[in-house]
């Protein structure tokens, strides 16, 4: 019953992994905000652990660089089976503002699989929770695509043949929809 | 010693008492001056691409698929939350939401795409949407539109020519 009671309790428990790969550190100022008492995500189980071969999730800060990139790879080659990546950051998720530099290669998906990408730049503390929320079950993720779509002219298409004069005004008259 | 250090801690705690945050449970209140992912309004977008000129990660991509088409995507993953879009938008159709919780495991969920009728501007033969800044103006010589009474009005003389001012006009929407 013990047994049971500790897999429900500590089955999702992940020991992560930080990794930056040559991000400005606004992420992993974050990051230890989430360990503090005040998010504190030991309360999921969640445990900084120092080296890939404990992990269970690699966080992954900044974008993919060419410096760091045979680095990064080792990390995830070297984490067990079951791993998750998470992409902290608008640098890790797309590459960030310096996305067109020399050095940089894009978002860190160009060398390693990404599970959940958490946005922002920073992400607040709340954000990267709530990622991890998402990740484990304790929420459903709250964002969808938007597509607007124009289905209509709102005015008809314009002929030169059926204009109208009147005083120092012209106007077009037909009102023809497209 | 260590146990008085140890006794001296507990009390520290003790008199510190709950900080932990109940985020995921119940969501506290984000700071007033908190920038959150940027909102599209597509009813006042008049698809002028000042926010993708000035965006700093190039995240708002303009593609006009045809003369009267103008595509206007916003990507969202590498978005900064900067709010250059917001500030430099004529018609202030950008927002930024204090929306923060869009962690995904599809970046495309992030994504916002506005497709718009464009308009030909009789002079240069680009696009500009209906209710545009030029209408505002009402330039003499320049188109501006009745939307109420679905007609188009001008200004000036010159557009009474026997020829069309440009030739493209004739371009099916299909
Ligand atoms: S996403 Fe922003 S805060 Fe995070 S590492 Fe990149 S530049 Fe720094
Ligand atoms: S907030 Fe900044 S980075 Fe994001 S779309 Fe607007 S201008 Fe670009
Ligand atoms: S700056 Fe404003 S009006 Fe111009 S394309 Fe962008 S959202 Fe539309």
């Amino acid at each position: 019953m013990l047994r049971n009671l500790c897999q429900k309790m500590f089955g999702r428990s992940l020991w992560v992994y930080h990794a930056n790969s040559g991000g400005c550190n606004g992420c992993d100022i974050e990051v230890l905000n989430v360990l503090t008492p005040y998010y504190d995500v030991e309360r999921f189980g969640i445990k900084l652990v120092g080296s890939p071969r404990h992990a269970d999730v690699m966080l992954c800060q900044g974008p993919a660089m060419r410096s760091t990139a045979k680095a990064l790879q080792r990390a995830y080659e070297a984490m067990p089976a079951p791993k998750l990546v998470f992409a902290i950051g608008s640098c890790a998720c797309g590459g960030g503002i310096w996305f067109d530099s020399y050095s940089v290669l894009g978002p860190v998906e160009k060398l390693v699989p990404v599970n959940f990408y958490i946005p922002g730049c920073p992400p607040r503390p709340e954000a990267i929770i709530y990622g991890v929320a998402v990740a484990v079950g304790l929420v459903d993720k709250k964002v969808a695509p938007v597509t607007f779509k124009q289905l209509e002219m709102p005015i008809p298409r314009y002929h030169p043949a059926d204009l109208r004069g009147s005083g120092e005004l012209i106007v077009y008259e037909k009102a023809e929809k497209v | 010693m260590s146990l008085l250090s140890k006794l001296q801690e507990t009390l520290v705690c003790l008199k510190a008492g709950r900080v932990t945050l109940p985020y995921p449970a119940q969501a506290g209140p984000v700071p007033e001056t908190f920038r959150g992912r940027p909102i599209f309004d597509a009813a006042r977008c008049i698809g002028c691409a000042g926010c993708a000129s000035n965006c700093p990660a190039r995240e708002i991509l303009v593609v006009d698929v045809c003369q009267e088409i103008r595509i206007l995507q916003y990507l969202g993953r590498r978005c900064t939350y900067c709010g250059r879009c917001a500030d430099v938008c004529p018609e202030k159709a950008i927002t930024m939401s204090r929306e923060f919780e869009t962690a995904t495991d599809r970046i495309g969920d992030i994504r916002q795409r506005l497709e718009l009728f464009m308009s030909t501007c009789q002079r240069c033969g680009r696009c500009f949407t209906e209710p545009s800044p030029l209408e505002q103006l009402k330039l003499k010589g320049y188109r501006f539109d009745d939307v109420q009474n679905e007609r188009w009005i001008f200004r000036s003389q010159a557009y009474l020519t026997s020829e069309a001012a440009v030739d493209d006009i004739s371009i099916d929407l299909d």
